[in-house]
């Protein structure tokens, strides 16, 4: 297979099986839907471990593929140093994923694993596209699936509204991309360069004016997808989806996309300057804020997601720095720990029926297996060492110090939230289990629980598991050392240095034990601004309330609008009437005015009848289609057509009078 | 050939028209065979369609008429008008099929259609304007009776009202495109759309090439229809059946939007640059107000008319920013009205799925008050499906022809002209309302009326899907159908900025 082949087959497998599936579980007829379910989740595991081949093999030959598509902005697909570790990371993920929700998903199997794989196709494309229109195109795909995943059970109505908030935000960060398209496009990159146009490479090389719009849009939409402030809120709502859902989009493709976008165009960012320092901040602030956000949660997947938005702070941030190696190694690092994460709650969740942390108190012991990989997944996001976000965090760290200390002290402030809020739910599931009459009243808060978590399940758990302490390699000098120049990055600069490590690893830790002595004396705040993320929530209701409000009110105006056009046309039949000489007027005022009146009580009396007659009045004159235009149907339309004639027949001699004598 | 394409449906009209003893079935079947007729010998044009000379155009007839008037039959295709000229034919199928479950007089109904088929490919052919003003007329007359006829308004009466409202409202308009009409003959002693666009007259005359062109305009924007011409469209969809509305917004709308590309820039090139910025404002007005009203419908069928306002708002804005020449490429302009020609193309096929099935749930329930389904998944899968695919297209998702439209004209228009930015409001616009609509009519509880909605008839679903698989073949692989608009979109620019 060429280079060539496997990159479009990456994309293209996927999307066809996944459209495929996802049609065959929702329109087929029963037995047909039944089939699909069967087959489904077997047929997207092989294509899912296909994929990843495909990935790998794409990755090891760094592969190109284009499509030509508008004039002069093709469709372009290629394999760098940046995608050649995320792309891989990606697909392993969706594969472990799949392997999961094959144990965890009960009806619509067809349907899930189908958009399941649309989804990894978007993302797949997300993270090869090398020109715009490909980024774009994938990007609002992503976007679209993750909309119908999040409202996945579509019989809540809640559950859709929150994929609806979720698309519609998205989206909003989305027209960013559309603007720099447009930008590059008035830059003059159409058609421009090797690739063919529109090349994200190209980007940081425009004109200034260009550039600055295009780096803005940019920055917006990848905000967006991040689930960075003030964007954030969204994905609070998607943890309405199911939990398989969120393992992936939620950890390592679609927030984790907003990140990659920004390390991808980090030479753009750069070279305006002030986009750089922008990501730089949002992304600290992020960390810290979403951080406080996460660490005031009570329930599981809401902590989780505010941890998420928080953990990507760091990628952003890193984008804003420069800190590309470390910004990778923190970006595939959190997806695997966070994927963990996810799966964990989701495999309580269907177990236990509750994902609040009150119900989950010792859930850690009832599987052991569950229990030990939820607690590696919580180290791993707490940054303790030796696990992987401690190493990766600080290969960011690094480079933000150098950049600004003040920089750097909010992103250790963010550090030691993350230790904080990850040290809350180690001391909760960690804790003495609840028995009996107890632990009845906790569980199933959410859903009846199975109490049961199947093998198929547990074994991508301990994958990710591994991977959580093992991919602490990345931050580590010898890494960093091959990373760095496949990313155009200097390996002297890259790497944490050993006082960082130790000093975020005691401030992690540290963290991690105040949080756990403040949990057992029941003293840790959970303020009420913060667990409401920080009113997020709030301003996006106000937003949509104002926008509701004035589309009703603009649909009044027009409203108001129609019935003044149907007057004006009143008095332009009106006046055409009063040029007409006094006698004419008066008799034809009368006429029209009987007429009309007539007309209209017919209607109005006899609607019936009125209808019949016009019906066959119609019918009568559709047989003698020649004659259709001067054959009038009622006295009205014959009166006002004969009067609208004389009004624009009087405006064309007038014209041509006037162009005649020009 | 071009002829025999023009004219079979009026052919077959007056067959049905005259035909009294014809059985019901015959004549529906007769109407389906008459317009894939129509598709097949469309397909045969595209297939044997070579891109004319700049200003020339393909299958070119030209026959003596009124030549004291300086008027003859002369029509033509190029990339402007084939692309319309397969979308007539595609969306009168579709109807043509889905009128196979209709009851209400079909032998009139297929007569009256294949007259409208006639007058809608006649008018994208027309390479003289009294040709095309003759087809502009006859098509609203047509339009009138499908309404009139076979509409079925809320109140008594009120199908009947409406049509009149149309016929009045866009019978107005026509008469300002003629004033426009005889301005152009005026100044240039022909009425020959390839002369007038190859010798522009007007050109300099300050004044009155602004005025002729403003009759031209006000002509065009009631029939596309842009704000603040629009009110007579949302009661005229309302009021028509599922057929007529579908050939109303997908096909009829074009006119008015293929009249700016056809004519306008062409033949008032220097007029056109100056009014540009009133283009671009009123296109930004219709995008963001179509959408916004579109919001706060009830009635979904109104909902899907207010959204042809926005998105025909998109082709406003990009030819008029195809207009504001100083300072911006002409790659990015032509890519403008590219994008503008797609999404004419886009929103008919679009467009024209959604009122069929907004149609289906006439035919069910009776109404199409939203707030009165709803878990339509649950009930008819097939119906969500269809529905579903139709309104991600519409809101412009990738992959469906109207994300290669809008990105089209959003990329030219906002690098020819940047504040037209504002206009991107609109796709979020419209991605807000059809998700809800998708939660209100789909998801959730059942409805009021849900009972009632049977999943689509084998008729329905061979009606609607060819359109949405036309709209997904765009959206992938849009090259078949650029390659054609491109090199017509670049001579428009080209005629503009002389």
């Amino acid at each position: 297979m060429t280079p060539q082949l496997a990159l479009a087959a990456l994309v293209l497998g996927p999307a066809v099986v996944g459209v495929a599936l996802a049609l065959a579980g929702t329109t087929a007829g029963p037995r047909g839907r039944a089939v699909a379910d069967r087959a489904a989740f077997p047929l997207a595991v092989a294509t899912a471990a296909a994929a990843l081949g495909l990935a790998a093999l794409a990755a090891a030959t760094r592969a190109s593929a284009q499509a030509p598509f508008l004039a002069g902005a093709p469709l372009g697909l290629g394999v760098d140093g940046l995608s050649a570790v995320v792309v891989p990371a990606v697909a392993a993920v969706v594969l472990l994923v799949l392997v999961f929700a094959w144990a965890d998903v009960r009806e619509g199997r067809a349907r899930f694993a189908g958009l399941m794989l649309l989804f990894a196709a978007a993302v797949s494309l997300t993270a090869t596209a090398t020109t715009l229109p490909a980024l774009l195109l994938a990007w609002e795909v992503m976007g679209a699936a993750s909309y119908a995943l999040v409202g996945f059970w579509w019989r809540d109505d809640a559950r859709v509204g929150a994929g609806t908030t979720a698309f519609v935000t998205t989206r909003a960060g989305d027209l960013g991309l559309y603007v720099a398209l447009a930008g590059a496009v008035g830059g003059g990159l159409l058609g421009a360069g090797p690739t063919g146009g529109l090349a994200l490479g190209d980007l940081a090389a425009l004109p200034p004016g260009w550039r600055d719009v295009v780096a803005g849009g940019l920055l917006v939409a990848a905000l967006g997808k991040a689930a960075q402030l003030p964007f954030s809120w969204w994905l609070s709502r998607a943890m309405e989806g199911p939990s398989p859902v969120s393992a992936l989009l939620h950890s390592a493709a679609m927030v984790a996309m907003g990140g990659y976008l920004l390390l991808r165009v980090e030479p753009l960012l750069a070279a305006t300057g002030w986009a750089a320092t922008a990501a730089a901040w949002v992304g600290a602030l992020t960390a810290v804020a979403l951080g406080v956000v996460a660490l005031a949660q009570r329930d599981l997947k809401q902590l989780l997601a505010a941890s998420t938005s928080a953990q990507l702070g760091f990628v952003v941030l890193a984008a804003g720095v420069g800190a590309v190696t470390g910004g990778t190694a923190q970006l595939v690092a959190h997806a695997a720990v966070k994927a963990l994460l996810f799966l964990v709650a989701g495999a309580w969740l269907t177990a236990l029926g509750t994902k609040q942390l009150a119900g989950l108190r010792g859930a850690a012991g009832i599987w052991p297996v569950v229990g030990g990989a939820a607690a590696m997944g919580a180290l791993a996001l707490a940054g303790a060492p030796p696990f992987a976000l401690w190493t990766t965090k600080d290969a960011v760290m690094a480079v933000a110090l150098e950049a600004s200390p003040a920089l750097y002290a909010v992103g250790l402030l963010g550090a030691a939230l993350s230790a904080a809020y990850a040290g809350k739910v180690l001391v909760v599931v960690l804790g003495r289990p609840r028995r009996g009459e107890e632990a009845r009243r906790t569980w199933d808060s959410e859903q009846q629980g199975t109490r049961a978590v199947p093998r198929l399940a547990q074994a991508p758990l301990v994958v990710l598991a591994l991977a959580a302490l093992g991919l602490a390699v990345l931050g580590l000098p010898p890494a960093v050392g091959a990373l760095a120049p496949t990313l155009g990055q200097d390996p002297a600069s890259a790497g944490a240095g050993a006082l960082e490590l130790v000093v975020s690893g005691v401030v992690a830790v540290a963290a991690l034990v105040a949080v756990v002595l403040l949990v057992r004396a029941d003293r840790l705040p959970e303020p009420a601004w913060a667990r409401a993320w920080l009113g997020l929530g709030a301003a996006t209701d106000a937003v949509v309330r104002a926008t509701l409000r004035a589309a009703e009110a603009a649909a009044r105006a027009d409203d108001a609008l129609a019935r003044g056009a149907a007057a004006l046309a009143r008095g332009v039949v009106g006046t055409a009437g009063a040029t007409r000489s006094a006698d004419d007027r008066l008799d034809a005022g009368v006429r029209g005015l009987a007429g009309r009146t007539d007309g209209l009580a017919a209607v109005v009396t006899r609607a019936d009848d009125g209808v019949d007659r016009a019906v066959h009045g119609v019918a009568a004159g559709t047989k003698r289609l020649g004659g259709l235009a001067r054959r009038a149907q009622t006295g009205q339309l014959h009166d006002y057509y004969a009067q609208l004639v004389v009004v624009l027949g009087a405006a064309a001699v007038g014209l041509v009078l006037y162009v005649s004598l020009r | 050939m071009l002829s025999l394409v023009i004219f079979l449906p009026l052919v077959a009209a007056v067959v049905l028209a005259v035909a009294r003893g014809l059985p019901d079935a015959a004549a529906r079947w007769a109407w389906v065979g008459v317009t894939l007729v129509e598709v097949l010998l469309v397909g045969v044009l595209w297939a044997r369609y070579e891109t004319p000379a700049p200003g020339a155009l393909a299958f070119d007839q030209q026959v003596e008429w009124i030549p004291g008037l300086g008027a003859s039959y002369h029509v033509g295709l190029d990339g402007l008008s084939l692309p319309l000229m397969a979308l007539t034919a595609v969306v009168f199928a579709a109807c043509a099929v889905y009128a196979l479950a209709e009851s209400t007089r079909p032998r009139s109904q297929a007569a009256l259609f294949c007259f409208l088929q006639t007058t809608c490919l006649g008018l994208f052919a027309a390479a003289d304007l009294v040709v095309f003003f003759l087809f502009f007329d006859l098509s609203i007359v047509g339009m009138y009776f499908a309404i009139a006829g076979w509409g079925h308004g809320n109140a008594p009466g009120s199908a009947q009202r409406s049509a009149l409202q149309f016929f009045l409202y866009t019978f107005l308009g026509s008469l300002a495109l003629l004033l426009g009409f005889i301005g152009l003959y005026v100044a240039s002693g022909t009425f020959d759309m390839v002369a007038l666009a190859a010798d522009p007259p007007l050109v300099g005359a300050g004044m009155t090439g602004g005025l002729v062109l403003a009759a031209v305009l006000v002509g065009l924007a009631v029939k596309t229809p842009t704000v603040p011409f629009h009110t007579w469209l949302p009661p005229a969809h309302t009021d028509a059946p599922a057929v007529g509305s579908a050939v109303l917004a997908g096909v009829l709308l074009k006119m008015g939007t293929y009249g700016f590309v056809r004519i306008a820039m062409p033949m008032l090139p220097d007029a056109w640059r100056s009014s540009a910025w009133v283009l671009i404002a009123v296109g930004v007005v219709s995008v963001v107000w179509g959408a916004l009203v579109a919001l706060a419908q009830t009635d979904l069928k109104r909902m899907v008319a207010y959204t042809s306002v926005n998105h025909m708002g998109y082709v406003v804005v990009a030819v008029g920013a195809a207009g504001v020449v100083g300072g911006s490429a002409e790659e990015a302009r032509a890519l403008a009205v590219t994008g503008a020609v797609t999404q004419m193309v886009s929103h008919g096929l679009i467009t024209g799925a959604l009122f069929l099935l907004a149609g289906v749930l006439h035919r069910r329930a009776g109404t199409y008050e939203i707030s009165r389904f709803g878990g339509l998944a649950g009930r008819a899968p097939r119906y969500a499906a269809l529905f579903a695919v139709a309104a991600f297209a519409s809101l412009g998702l990738p992959g469906f022809s109207g994300f290669v439209a809008e990105v089209q004209v959003f990329a030219g228009s906002i690098a020819a002209v940047p504040w037209t930015a504002v206009a991107l409001v609109g796709i979020l616009l419209t991605a807000a309302l059809f998700l809800r609509a998708l939660q209100r009519l789909l998801t959730g509880a059942p409805g009021e009326m849900t009972a009632s909605v049977a999943d689509v008839r084998a008729s329905e679903l061979v009606a609607v899907a060819p359109l949405l698989v036309l709209a997904t073949l765009i959206g992938v692989l849009p090259r078949p159908l650029l390659e054609v608009v491109e090199p017509a979109a670049q001579t428009v620019v080209a005629l503009v900025g002389r």
